[in-house]
């Protein structure tokens, strides 16, 4: 559903961020993006959003260019990113509101149900706490019922408790939504890659270009403890060693 | 499969939102702490002068000036120069306020307006606006328009100031989460940009209305027949030292109340910001 071709970045400034990035997407894929720091994930990721203009190949979504922000994909930033004047339910509705009131009622209900944040709706975001925070930002993103979201390390701000919780309720969301949405998702955790994914994308730094493509073909619900999970933990690690050599 | 969420739910240390919805519990009365050392020094004044040890062609006791404004106020005379210095200062205000936001929203927005606009705005702020008084009263005349023009320059650059660095400093970040959701042109600027230049706005606002104050004063002593700048050119000239502390004592009344009146509404649109101010109060 989603084509990368030959992406390339090249900022004003004339550091090249990205260079021939080719990735493809299918419908109701996970995929994650990990890499050292600075190797222009989160510029691909922008790319995507249409918030950055690839300097050269395309982006293809369902076969249509994508060149600026597309109703049908989501975005969820490292922060929240909330406005601090809206309530917590302003704020999920704050992308839908060329709807009709009525459906924007209920659907802002449905996802403040999902997040478990129904008893927050009239909080302000300094009322709530960062994990809180975060979950109205995926909120935000559900609500408008994206067919892409894009991740960029939504869950690294968090305690390991709040975001193991999370990572689990994302794939439940992502489990139980039909169709089945399409996830690209950039992380510096491997343990957070495995649990999601189904392919792990590890780039190369200066310029960022993809190095290896890791389809984990473990059983879902994955256990962060069994050793198969480990197994594969120590191979990507290895490929993002490699990756530190090669510099 | 909702149990995740739900189990977050339960660890989350904040009150549901019924409490945020609730009005505050009313702050305890807490003595004016604040009041003591002025009303100390009225005391001590009110003695001297009654003793004697102050010399009251100089400076007369508190109760004769308060006797004096009760005494305008009974002829009328009172209201009239009130009515007159308000009216001065708010339409000074407006149209100051008004010029000083729609530049400032230009300039602060459209980089091209920037760089066109503020070169000039900026090196005309540093003319001391004082300067600019006989030039104006040659222009305008010495009745009204040339002070509320007076007063309107005085209130335009703070609040110019106020917009423009305000949106400049909009966050980044919020403006893509505008971006994302296919916000642009007017619904952008409505939706991110307005709130989130607010804060910054206010103080704009309220530092203008200082100006504005001061610049009353200005243009009342240069030459006017009525308002509270008059009266103290008035006293001056009889010397009626009594009528000159009125005055300032009334100047100092009406900036303390539209001062807060801007405050009070500024409260009220800014009860969102997470600053120090907010929580504590
Ligand atoms: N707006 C910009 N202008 C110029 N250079 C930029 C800009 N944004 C990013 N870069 C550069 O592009 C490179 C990639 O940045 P990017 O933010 O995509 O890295 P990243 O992989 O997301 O890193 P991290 O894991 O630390 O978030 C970096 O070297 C950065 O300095
Ligand atoms: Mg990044």
């Amino acid at each position: 559903m989603l084509q990368l071709s030959h992406i390339g970045k090249q900022f004003d400034g004339g550091l090249v961020a990205l260079a021939n990035i080719c990735l493809h997407l299918q419908a109701g894929e996970i995929v994650t993006l990990v890499g050292a720091s600075g190797c222009g994930k989160s510029t691909l990721l922008r790319i995507v959003a249409g918030l950055e203009r690839p300097s050269t190949g395309r982006v293809l979504l369902e076969g249509e260019p994508l060149t600026a922000p597309h109703p049908a994909v989501g975005v969820i930033f490292q922060e929240p990113r909330l406005m601090p004047w809206l309530t917590v339910r302003d704020n999920v509705r704050f992308g839908i509101m060329h709807l009709p009131a009525a459906e924007q009622a209920s659907r802002t209900a449905a996802v403040l149900e999902r997040v478990g944040l129904t008893a927050f709706a009239e909080a302000l975001p300094r009322q709530l706490s960062g994990g809180m925070a975060q979950r109205v930002a995926i909120a935000r993103a559900l609500v408008a019922q994206p067919a892409l979201l894009l991740l960029d390390e939504p869950f690294s701000a968090l305690d390991p408790f709040t975001k193991t919780k999370l990572q689990d309720h994302l794939l439940d969301i992502w489990a139980d939504t039909r169709p089945t949405p399409t996830l690209l998702l950039v992380t510096h955790d491997v343990e957070e890659a495995l649990v999601l994914s189904d392919r792990v994308v590890v780039l190369h730094g200066h310029p960022g270009r993809i190095n290896q493509t890791l389809t984990i073909d473990l059983p879902r619900p994955r256990r962060r403890t069994c050793p198969e999970f480990q197994a594969w933990k120590q191979r990507v690690l290895d490929a993002l060693e490699t990756e530190v050599v090669g510099v | 499969m909702f149990f995740m969420a739900d189990s977050l739910t339960l660890t989350t240390p904040l009150p549901p939102a019924q409490a945020t919805n609730a009005p505050r519990p009313a702050r305890r009365w807490q003595w004016p702490l604040g009041a003591v050392l002025p009303l100390l020094l009225l005391g001590a004044w009110e003695v001297l002068a009654r003793v004697g040890a102050l010399p009251p062609n100089l400076l007369p006791a508190p109760t004769k000036v308060l006797a004096t404004i009760g005494v305008l106020a009974r002829t009328g005379e009172l209201w009239q120069h009130l009515g007159i210095t308000l009216g001065r200062v708010a339409l000074g205000f407006g149209l100051g306020g008004a010029l000083g936001t729609v530049l400032g929203a230009l300039t602060g927005y459209l980089p091209l307006m920037r760089r066109l606009l503020d070169p000039l705005l900026q090196g005309l702020r540093n003319i001391p606006s004082l300067a600019w008084v006989p030039l104006f009263i040659l222009w305008m005349g010495i009745y009204e328009t040339s002070k509320v023009v007076l007063i309107a320059v005085g209130v335009f650059f703070p609040v110019y100031l106020g917009v423009m660095s305000g949106i400049q400093n909009v966050d980044r970040k919020l403006v893509e989460v505008g971006r994302v959701y296919r916000l642009s042109g007017l619904a952008l600027v409505r939706r991110v940009f307005l709130p989130a230049t607010l804060p910054a706005y206010f103080v704009g606002l309220r530092n203008g209305l200082g100006l504005g104050w001061m610049f009353v004063v200005a243009a009342e002593i240069m030459g006017a027949n009525k308002g509270l700048g008059f009266l103290l050119i008035d006293g001056q000239m009889t010397g009626r030292p009594q009528t000159i502390l009125a005055s300032i004592l009334l100047f100092a009344v009406l900036g303390r109340c539209t001062d807060a009146l801007l405050t009070q509404l500024g409260r009220r649109l800014l009860r969102w910001q997470d600053t120090h101010g907010t929580n504590a109060s």
